[in-house]
């Protein structure tokens, strides 16, 4: 695979672009691998790079029933962020932050990482009570966040209306190292880089069927033919449940649909993100200048990628209220995701009851901040077989020993 | 928006008037049952892609709890029918099956 890079634009600028390279091989399954990924979004493609890079496991194939990063990684509003309350959170969503910084060097491809700050409102005292709970588990867990003033705020965001209708900004959680990054570039940077190593990328290959014999798996059924395996890897969000049925677990798992919308673009306005959890809805600038807006998650069991009308709605009165600005703008799309989400809204990395089948799920409405770490994670957890000190507390057996790791409280609604 | 007839006072309620409550038909463990009973009440949630029986609440209407049978993928709503029910009635079961053969039957 030849480098990117500054000389590579000049030599193919000088030669009409005639040299670019497919960016990964347009695979066909092989009759069996080392190790099968169900799903080449985000999380799975980054599970496969760090088999690849961490732990030298080549002989690789992610099956995905779509096209690559189609799903929730191609439809999250791309923040990145690590300001959690529990420890095994901060500790696996800091190791994605953390990765992410260097992921375009890491990946020779540019994943557009900014880390432009990420906000979060303080609009009630219970609020304020709760956020600077956070920041001070922030400290000792090493994660840099701050709890500003109101007047903070206003410097930081000279758009935002301090003193709303229904709730006026008290104080705000800032990550100043948090931000956001180009969703698409991550999935094919992974796959990029997979390819390279020799992984196949099986895309519009769905899985319909999990052959095993006494609790140990020994491949998939798919529509492109059966193909065998030593380990499964499962990494499908809001499909998990389905894939769970196949292999004949069940898991404690719902999925919701969950909505963003984006506006017109405008000229530069806002440079950091800001997420107003009370009345919920958060935003930030894309690079092309369009207004990226976190919208709620449906309350109903559905899988069907688009979400409840009402809910736009709710969302753009939370933010015209917070960024009076905006109420001219125009919104040119809107779209769903299936979110995966657990009793205590945090993932599952780890061990199945089956023997050689391993499952990264639940990730609900926050996984694209956390692809990289749960890639270098469930990667290890694979590679050992037990999982490693940043999956430890996210087993599936957690719900049934009562240790939840509690993040629904600790992040309101917007997580 | 999903409209769902509430059984009670036969009106169409828009999905604003009304709260969802969760999978239906669950059997309600109690503090005598095993690990395997009181975890699989606690978290394991049926989650069909498909049809699914739900327990919904009239909150903006009559306040009551009904069931209703939807389909996850379409959201189209199959029928709805009170909540002092231990199964999904025959006809709706039959109604069902008819529109969608691939459909497995109601487990309890």
């Amino acid at each position: 695979m030849k480098r990117y890079s500054a000389f590579a634009i000049a030599r193919e600028a000088l030669r009409h672009h005639t040299g670019w390279q497919r960016a990964w091989r347009s695979a066909q399954p092989k009759k069996a691998y080392d190790v099968i990924i169900v799903g080449a979004g985000g999380h799975g493609l980054a599970t496969a790079y760090y088999l690849g890079k961490n732990h030298g496991i080549r002989n690789v194939a992610i099956i995905e029933k779509g096209w690559l990063g189609g799903g929730n990684t191609g439809r999250n509003t791309t923040i990145i962020r690590s300001n959690y309350l529990q420890d095994e959170s901060a500790a696996i969503y800091e190791k994605a932050r953390s990765l992410y910084e260097t992921l375009s060097q890491d990946l020779n491809y540019n994943i557009m990482f900014s880390p432009r700050g990420v906000l979060m409102l303080a609009q009630t005292e219970h609020e304020i009570r709760g956020y600077r709970r956070t920041e001070h588990a922030n400290r000792l867990q090493g994660v840099e966040t701050r709890f500003i003033s109101p007047a903070e705020v206003k410097k930081i965001v000279p758009i935002i209306e301090l003193s709303g209708p229904r709730y006026p900004v008290l104080g705000a959680l800032w990550q100043p190292r948090g931000g956001t990054a180009r969703h698409d570039a991550v999935a094919w940077g992974y796959a990029r880089a997979c390819s390279d190593m020799g992984m196949d990328i099986i895309q519009q290959c769905e899985v319909t069927g999990i052959s095993q014999k006494n609790g140990v798996v020994s491949g998939v059924s798919t529509t492109k033919g059966d193909i065998a395996c030593n380990k499964l890897g499962l990494v499908v969000a809001g499909h998990s449940g389905v894939l769970a049925d196949m292999a004949g677990f069940r898991l404690p798992i719902e999925s919701v649909a969950l909505q963003a919308l984006v506006s017109e673009p405008i000229k530069p306005c806002m440079d950091v993100v800001v997420m107003a959890n009370t009345v919920h809805g958060y935003m930030s600038q894309s690079d092309k200048g369009e207004m990226v807006i976190g919208g709620g998650a449906d309350g109903f069991n559905n899988y069907t990628q688009r979400g409840s009308f009402h809910h736009i709605e709710e969302t753009v009165r939370a933010l015209i209220e917070t960024f009076p600005m905006i109420s001219r703008l125009k919104m040119l799309r809107q779209w769903g995701g299936i979110v995966d989400m657990t009793g205590d809204r945090s993932p599952i990395i780890g061990k199945t009851p089956l023997n050689n089948c391993f499952i990264n799920c639940g990730w609900g409405t926050g996984g694209f901040k956390a692809i990289p770490g749960s890639g270098w994670s469930m990667a290890a957890t694979m590679a050992t077989g037990e999982p490693d000190s940043l999956a430890a507390g996210f087993g599936l057996e957690r719900f049934r020993e009562g240790r939840f790791i509690d993040e629904s409280v600790a992040a309101g609604v917007a997580h | 928006m999903l409209i769902l007839t509430c059984p009670y006072c036969g009106i169409d309620a828009d999905e604003t008037d009304l709260a969802p409550g969760g999978e239906a038909h669950v059997t309600r463990h109690g503090a005598d049952a095993s690990d395997d009973d009181f975890e699989a009440y606690l978290f394991h949630k049926r989650n069909p892609r498909g049809v699914h029986f739900e327990r919904w609440r009239h909150v903006y209407g009559c306040g009551k709890w009904f069931h209703a049978a939807r389909d996850t993928m379409t959201l189209e709503v199959f029928g709805t029918y009170p909540a002092q029910t231990l199964v999904p009635p025959k006809t709706l079961q039959t109604k069902i099956k008819k529109k969608r053969p691939d459909w497995k039957g109601f487990k309890k």
